[in-house]
């Protein structure tokens, strides 16, 4: 089989080959918009991070609190809801039902729709790495706070979450990586990704293998770059004589 | 709220349209379960075997697998068991196939967990009674890691049957794909979505719970 790389320099709208690449004007050649659809993989991926990230340890840590038996309900039931559908089924969820049942939702553009879908999945799979991060802890890290007279807010805030942060930087990389390929799921709802971009220009120029293989190698990149950034992270806050147990296995 | 109605969710519309898929999804789930242990074990086995030359493709094969996102997995082989082969295959074998094939890498990482939890005493007590290797993966390791390691596969499990869902880019006939066509042709597909979520929450669910449960027992035997 040949391979034609001169496909990424077409124009999409005809067959025309840009000069340079890069077309001038409303035009686009497939190169572009593949690096366009990088932009939105990359830009959806942040999104939910935030999101995933900021919910997770929220409701991870409120798993963990003494005393307050709702809240851990409450988070447990977050967890359980989230984690037992399959991501696809949540976005169209969060894409097509939401809005019809809550009419104010219409006025939310469908990217911002499929990040808060990615973000809320993945929260709760963060949630239960976090949880289990603290629950890692010896138990007389939380005494010791106690001893010293620290409320709850502040036993987590001064001695549990530190070190519970560093244990769970190890699986956060993975699950950050989870979440960046997971966002390919987004081309089900018609988001310009990557995948969705593999998909049509596989149609568009029967030259799929060009474009499957360019966008692999994006999301290889990519993920590769979030480990490597995460790898930075936990070296520059690396604790001598604390040892870091590693995740294992599982998740996707 | 808007305005739901659930009242097409009938026996008729179960057996018609979502039956199917679940008979899909379940026998995909299965075989993949099966095959992705079978190959997954290999990898595992060829990873930690200390030979170079089946060390190195192993774990090319396994991180080359985990890296990428699987419906671009789903699409690869879509389009090249064909090309390969030289016939169309359909969505639905080729859904197996590619479940078989990217589910070996994870299950290989959890089985080379598992191998690596048996003490290395247990490989010596094996080999101090003259068993060669094949004998000492079959009797004393392997089965040792299996049960360490049956909550986690069984885990893996759950979110492969969570991820047989995927196959909808590649219009392969599961169950989220039975909700969606009867959907639209009942002209109700909010109400499908919603279904379908219950109906994959109340499967996993359970099966996550019966984990747990297993879970627990395997820890107070030891």
């Amino acid at each position: 089989m040949a391979w034609d790389w001169q496909v990424f320099c077409k124009i999409t709208t005809d067959e025309a080959q840009a000069p340079g690449c890069w077309a001038k004007g409303a035009d686009v050649t497939y190169l572009e918009w593949m690096v366009h659809a990088w932009g939105w993989t990359l830009a959806v991926a942040a999104g939910a991070w935030v999101i995933a990230v900021t919910v997770g340890a929220l409701v991870g840590t409120a798993r963990t609190l003494p005393n307050s038996p709702w809240a851990v309900r409450l988070a447990n039931a977050w967890v359980e809801l989230f984690r037992n559908i399959p991501i696809l089924v949540q976005l169209f969820i969060w894409y097509f039902v939401v809005p019809k049942m809550f009419p104010a939702m219409q006025q939310v553009p469908g990217f911002l729709l499929v990040v808060f879908g990615l973000g809320f999945f993945t929260s709760a799979r963060i949630a239960e790495q976090v949880r289990a991060g603290i629950q890692a802890l010896p138990k007389g890290q939380r005494y010791a706070g106690m001893a010293m007279g620290f409320t709850t807010a502040q036993t987590y805030r001064y001695v549990i979450l530190p070190m519970a942060f560093r244990i769970i930087l190890p699986p956060l990389t993975s699950e950050s990586m989870n979440l960046l390929k997971n966002s390919s799921v987004a081309f089900a709802v018609s988001i310009a990704e990557l995948t969705m971009f593999a998909m049509q220009m596989g149609e568009e120029t029967s030259r799929p293998v060009e474009g499957y293989l360019a966008v692999t190698i994006l999301y290889v990149i990519s993920a590769f770059a979030v480990n490597r950034v995460f790898a930075y992270i936990e070296k520059k806050l690396r604790i001598p004589g604390f040892i870091v147990a590693g995740g294992t296995g599982g998740g996707h | 709220m808007g305005n739901l109605d659930l009242s097409f969710a009938n026996w008729e519309l179960i057996s018609k349209f979502v039956l199917n898929g679940f008979y899909f999804s379940v026998a995909l789930t299965a075989v993949a379960t099966l095959g992705g242990v079978l190959f997954g074990t290999l990898l595992a086995l060829m990873r930690l075997s200390g030979r170079q030359a089946l060390m190195i493709p192993a774990t090319i094969y396994v991180n080359g697998m985990r890296s990428i996102p699987l419906v671009m997995v789903i699409l690869w082989f879509f389009l090249l068991v064909p090309l390969l082969t030289g016939r169309p295959i359909g969505a639905e074998w080729s859904a197996v196939i590619t479940f078989i094939a990217f589910e070996a890498a994870y299950f290989s990482e959890i089985m080379r967990a598992g191998i690596q939890s048996i003490p290395r005493g247990q490989v010596f007590a094996g080999q101090a009674l003259g068993m060669t290797y094949s004998q000492n993966m079959r009797l004393v390791v392997l089965p040792q890691a299996f049960r360490n390691m049956l909550p986690v596969l069984l885990t893996q499990t759950i979110i492969l049957f969570q991820d047989t869902s995927l196959v909808y880019a590649i219009g392969a006939y599961d169950l989220l794909k039975g909700f969606v066509t009867a959907g639209k042709i009942y002209g109700r597909p909010e109400e499908a979505y919603l279904l379908a979520a219950v109906v994959y929450f109340v499967i996993c669910y359970s099966l996550s719970y019966a984990v747990k449960r297993l879970q627990q027992r395997i820890a107070i035997v030891r």
